[in-house]
């Protein structure tokens, strides 16, 4: 490692010699969340690309759609859409607690959100199982007898809701993480940026659930 | 150090509104469907992330500059499905 004597002497430098990059701790704070949005913009148009291909094929079938949203479970999709608002809850009560300096509350905070969605991800798999067992997998035992344009729905169904667990799962994952950090002490009341950004990427996820819900699983009711 | 209690019960009123929307969509799902029933659904989805994105991913926060940055990924996605449909809702789909 060098010694920072490089650096120059007018600007103050970290231990490298880099001079350092924010003014303060506010504008590192906002280039922080401005970078988190940015990220957070490209998921809008990634699931966005999704919901237009839905958006175009329920106009071309209307009927094939209801059909194929009648084979969904129903009451599952309801609570999990209850699950999934219940652990953003926990997610934003550990943010309001690490910012109050309540370490211990912040690791039961994220303990519960971990636990809750995982719950969410089982009763997916559940969802999943039932309709493996109707032969209603598209790729796997679809009946063809259902016909192709309802095949069309639960394909979408299992793209839309897959991608969405990837991204539950990829979240579950950053959680341990931020669990371990929290059990070494890594976070205060004046250092949570990671629970902050994280926080916003696994409500951003809940959003996008908020609009499956309806479109998946409420056509034609 | 602040109490955390106020933001706490803020969120916790936020999740009530978020439950209360949830019970509404499912109970109009429950009615007989109309040509009202995707709209209100859609608006019902749109008012919960509405409250998502306020309270829970902080766009109240006193930073126009995040409300921008929020908005500029929908904005995009507008000219993706309004361009499109000017497409495949002006024409006669093959059935």
């Amino acid at each position: 490692m060098k010694a920072a004597t490089a650096a120059p002497a007018a600007a103050p430098a970290d231990t490298i010699g880099l001079p350092i990059a924010y003014a303060d701790a506010r504008q590192r704070g906002r280039a922080n969340h401005l970078g988190m949005w940015t990220f957070i913009a490209s998921e809008v148009l990634f699931f966005g690309g999704l919901f237009l291909a839905y958006f175009i094929y329920r106009h071309a079938y209307p009927a094939a759609f209801a059909a194929g949203s009648h084979r969904l479970n129903f009451w599952k999709g309801a609570v999990n859409t209850a699950v999934l608002l219940t652990s953003s809850l926990a997610m934003a009560w550990g943010d309001a607690f690490i910012k109050a300096g309540r370490r211990g509350a912040l690791q039961a905070c994220l303990a519960a959100t971990v636990v809750i969605g995982v719950v969410f991800l089982a009763l997916k798999g559940s969802e999943y199982r039932e309709m493996y067992a109707q032969h209603l997998v598209p790729g796997l035992n679809f009946d063809a007898r259902v016909g192709p344009q309802v095949e069309l729905f639960i394909w979408m169904y299992f793209v839309m809701t897959g991608v969405h667990a990837v991204h539950m799962l990829v979240g579950l994952g950053l959680m341990g993480w931020l669990m371990v950090l929290n059990r070494r002490g890594r976070f205060n009341h004046a250092r949570h940026a990671p629970i902050e950004l994280f926080g916003l990427y696994w409500h951003f996820v809940d959003c996008i659930w908020v609009f499956l819900y309806p479109l998946l699983y409420l056509v034609g009711r | 150090m602040p109490s955390p209690a106020p933001a706490l019960l803020r969120l916790l009123a936020v999740y009530g509104a978020l439950m209360g929307l949830l019970m509404l969509t499912t109970a109009v799902a429950l009615l007989p469907p109309g040509w009202w029933s995707t709209p209100v659904a859609l608006g019902i989805a749109a008012a919960k992330a509405g409250l998502i994105f306020y309270f829970f991913m902080r766009l109240n926060a006193p930073e126009p500059l995040l409300r921008v940055f929020a908005l500029a990924g929908f904005f995009m996605l507008a000219i993706l499905m309004g361009l499109t449909a000017t497409d495949y809702f002006t024409r006669a789909w093959p059935r």
